[in-house]
């Protein structure tokens, strides 16, 4: 067991470019790796050399081990997890990390049965015990309990929640090694044959949102939330019920079925606030409630609330900041 | 064609009571039911079989209560269900469970497809489908919104990737994972309820396993991560500054308490 040292980031790509969640996981990979004296590594699978491979580095990695195939310019679970399971065997680190994304979700559980080791969902915090093992910590039951978790086995692998970790500064001076792997690939009968945008938006990583809820009396009224969700430089969200009526697409629902999001504001217009919505916005650094009844729950979550008719208030709001931004 | 939908009996997590004084969940607060992202699974299997024919067998690993969640699968369309039920298997983590349930599935023979949904209401990790795809040695595609084709050998599909769409095609055998995107789960009839009142459901324990399964691998023995403390966080409760009055005015203040906390300079 003791023959495992070093921790391991996964660091993801799409079409090339280095997803983010890649640098908040070295950024707390470092930490880790500091408060136990090891070295911190990071894997990349990609088409070509991205010029962003250094960025690894910069954000905290000492090595990064660097597997480029035209195979690996499209997500097939099969080779990805070959080559990355060979990787850990030869390498041994104690600590494995995947950002939670859904390629992470669906590569890490291949990866840990793989090397038949413990794989602990969608950590919002990971700490260190007194023997230097990970504490991962979880949320369950819809986000009602935070679970402490520990792995028996190496490397204790863990996916990580985005946008939960800090970043590091990015530190071009920082010096590590890239090394070149060889790639081997196996036969694969999955063909990703073509790749298309889907939504137009990507809830998960605006900074704002302006979200409506039953307190909307049609469809077309989304355009009064759309209006502030423009003058913040924002996007729209809704509720679930609003979805399930058609009133507006899936991608914009938040909750615990929809998409779970994080904004530096959320604006909250006719939504009551179900324990369903709240697990998907709960987490959103200041939030804003208009709601015209003063007991909805969503007030308790709230950092600001206004006690009024979003037909009234929004579009005033909308107006009013245009105006400070043009002064 | 033969579809295994794994599938899992939850408490109704809309009801499910937690103690924040002592860190626990009351699962006889709630009564089970089906995961609710399972439903979909079941659906698309249900919608697969109609149009092309096969059977459905669908399979749970749980306490005996969890037969009630298999009746009403077969009362939502699936043709055959399987309880694994033993001490042996509780405490299970996800590596254990999809090892056991891959077992099971080794065990009922030649299949085509699996169709397992995103991810359960109270574990909530999403691990388990790819995982036993892996324990058998077959691809999978999890986050899938939508199959393009199916036909005997082969199955096309959408997978949702966070803003991108992608369509894969694999060979049978193969794992699916569905969004709740993917359809609409269909009630189950009063008639069909009836009808699965009385239907047979498979009762599996560890002898069943035992011939093609490592023990060791079931349950809490075989599963390398272990809960150590459970936190119920209290109610969220924020700065709850409420502003009432005359509109012109409760806008002021916001405006005024957001540049306070610097988030519409942010956004210049």
């Amino acid at each position: 067991m003791n023959e495992y040292k070093g921790v391991m980031v996964f660091a993801e790509q799409r079409a090339g470019k280095i997803h983010p969640i890649s640098y908040e996981l070295l950024g707390k990979g470092k930490e880790i790796a500091d408060r136990l004296g090891v070295e911190l590594s990071s894997v990349l699978l990609s088409h070509q050399m991205p010029e962003e491979v250094k960025e690894l580095i910069y954000y905290g990695a000492d090595k990064v081990f660097l597997y480029t195939h035209p195979a690996f310019s499209s997500f097939d679970v099969l080779n990805y997890k070959h080559n990355i399971t060979r990787l850990v065997r030869e390498v041994k680190p104690e600590v494995f990390l995947f950002g939670a994304t859904r390629l992470g979700r669906s590569l890490g559980p291949r990866v840990a049965v793989a090397l038949d080791t413990g794989l602990t969902a969608d950590c919002i915090g990971l700490d260190l015990d007194e023997d230097g093992n990970l504490v991962q910590v979880r949320p369950a039951f819809s986000g009602n309990i935070m679970a402490h978790i520990r792995t028996a086995t190496k490397p204790q692998m863990a996916t990580v929640r985005y946008k939960v970790m800090q970043t590091k500064a990015r530190d071009a001076s920082r010096i590590g090694e890239i090394i070149k792997k060889d790639s081997e690939l196996i036969s694969s009968p999955l063909s990703i044959r073509r790749k298309e945008k889907s939504g137009v938006i990507n809830i998960a990583e605006a900074n704002v949102i302006v979200s409506g809820g039953r307190g909307l009396k049609k469809a077309a009224d989304f355009s009064i939330l759309a209006a502030l969700a423009e003058a913040l430089g924002g996007v729209v969200g809704s509720s679930r019920p609003l979805v399930d009526d058609g009133w507006i697409d899936k991608e914009h629902q938040i909750g615990f079925s929809g998409n779970t999001v994080k904004p530096k504001l959320y604006v909250a217009c006719g939504i009551s606030g179900s324990p369903q919505h709240l697990a998907g916005m709960r987490d959103s650094d200041i939030i804003v409630a208009i709601n015209t009844d003063p007991s909805a729950p969503i007030f308790k979550l709230a950092d600001y609330g206004i006690v009024g008719d979003l037909y009234d208030v929004v579009p005033r709001l909308a107006d009013e900041i245009k105006k400070r931004h043009l002064t | 064609m033969k579809i295994i939908v794994p599938i899992k009996y939850v408490p109704d997590i809309g009801r499910v009571k937690f103690d924040s004084e002592r860190g626990r969940i009351d699962r006889t607060s709630a009564p089970g039911e089906i995961n609710p992202f399972d439903l979909n699974a079941l659906e698309e299997a249900v919608q697969t079989r109609d149009q092309i024919g096969g059977t459905i067998i669908t399979i749970t690993m749980g306490p005996p209560q969890a037969k009630s969640g298999l009746r009403d699968a077969l009362s939502r369309g699936a043709d055959e269900a399987f309880l694994l039920v033993d001490r042996v298997f509780s405490g299970a983590d996800t590596l254990a469970t999809s090892y056991t349930l891959a077992s099971a599935i080794r065990k009922l023979g030649k299949f085509d497809l699996i169709i397992c949904g995103e991810k359960t209401v109270d574990g909530d990790t999403g691990q388990v489908g790819p995982m036993i795809a892996e324990h058998l040695g077959i691809p999978h595609v999890a986050y899938v919104s939508k199959v393009e084709e199916i036909g005997e050998k082969k199955i096309k599909v959408v997978c949702d990737m966070e803003g991108d769409r992608y369509l894969i095609e694999s060979d049978f055998p193969m794992l699916i994972t569905v969004t709740k995107d993917i359809n609409t789960p269909r009630l189950p009839t009063f008639s069909n309820k009836l009808k699965a009142r009385n239907a047979k459901v498979e009762i599996w324990t560890v002898a069943e396993l035992s011939s093609i399964a490592d023990q060791a691998r079931f349950g809490s023995k075989g599963s390398p991560t272990a809960v150590r403390k459970i936190v119920v966080p209290r109610e969220d409760a924020r700065m709850r500054k409420i502003f009432r009055g005359a509109t012109d005015e409760m806008v002021g203040q916001i405006i005024d308490a957001l540049e306070d906390e610097q988030i519409l300079e942010a956004m210049r």
